[in-house]
């Protein structure tokens, strides 16, 4: 599986990210800086990773879905290559339009970060194949804007299209529905406010992420 | 050639700082207040031959993020 991690300037979960992608698949990810403008040929995933980009400056996620490098991003997704926006990444896939709808601050205002409950709300997403239709599991939160919001249209089609892949399965920040992942329409872009590359190994309190990472790599080997 | 752009919640979107501002302001013991919106002020300085429609594509493609926000430009000559 050949994966790239764009870096943005304020990523900070970027090398998380990339352990990740390198513990799953065997193979070295490629770090792309916001700055350039190509991607590396023949790439099965990209993963856009959390942290607070440029600062957060005007939105989260605003600056850097802007930047030269998520051209590119976008026009890979449009081909079909896989792509992971986790936390701010999330952010950035809704403000770049990749995803739709909009992160918003957290209704209960406060930084909330702590493992939270999740519901497999689709296992048949590309993203989430390894897991139980409906099982709960655990992962880490770690965010100010994860307040996922979208007008009520867009949710019913979210809902009917099997498009949420994850649901807190607790209050966490009001989120409608209490969405904490979807899918675009053709299913090869996945945003989620959790950190599943936080919880890939045992050592750091849980391995509940590492079977997201397995449903990804599932699909480039049996392809 | 200045330009404002304020950048506002769309009405029904909730605004948590919005609500931290109102509930400062009842403690500070100012009744009456209703309800608190927050939004933001984008000042521009344009080149004098910058038309509408340009601060308009402008507003759309960065400065609000038109899903959940609105906009209005005010011109300041």
């Amino acid at each position: 599986m050949k994966s790239a991690v764009i870096v943005f300037p304020g990523s900070n979960c970027d090398r998380d990210l990339a352990v990740a992608f390198r513990e799953i698949s065997g193979q070295e990810p490629a770090m792309v800086w916001h700055g350039d403008s190509k991607l590396p040929d023949g790439l099965d995933i990209i993963g856009v990773p959390g942290g607070f980009s440029y600062g957060d400056y005007l939105r989260s996620g605003a600056m850097a879905a802007r930047s030269p490098i998520m051209r590119a991003v976008a026009d890979a997704a449009a081909r079909g290559v896989a792509v992971i926006g986790i936390c701010n990444g999330f952010q950035i896939l809704t403000e770049a339009g990749l995803l739709p709808g909009a992160l918003m601050r957290n209704a209960g205002i406060n930084f909330v970060c702590r493992n939270v409950q999740l519901g497999v709300a689709n296992n048949q997403t590309l993203f989430t194949t390894a897991y139980e239709a409906g099982e709960a599991i655990s992962v880490p939160v770690a965010h100010h804007d994860g307040n996922y919001q979208a007008d009520t249209e867009t949710l019913d089609r979210l809902e009917g299209e099997g498009r949420v892949a994850l649901r807190y399965l607790e209050t966490v920040n009001g989120s409608a529905r209490n969405i904490a992942g979807i899918v675009n329409e053709s299913g090869n872009v996945i945003g989620m406010m959790p950190h599943p590359e936080r919880a890939i190994d045992a050592r750091h309190g849980g391995t509940d992420g590492r079977r997201l990472f397995d449903s990804i790599l599932s699909r480039f080997v049996t392809a | 050639m200045k330009a404002r752009i304020f950048v506002t919640l769309k009405p029904g979107v909730l605004d948590p700082q919005g609500k931290a501002i109102h509930h400062a302001l009842a403690g500070l013991g100012f009744d009456g207040v209703n309800d608190v919106r927050a939004g933001k002020v984008i000042e521009l300085d344009l080149a004098d031959d910058t038309g509408d429609a340009a601060i308009d594509e402008m507003c759309r493609k960065l400065l609000a993020n038109t899903v959940i926000e609105n906009y209005r430009i005010e011109r300041l000559g």
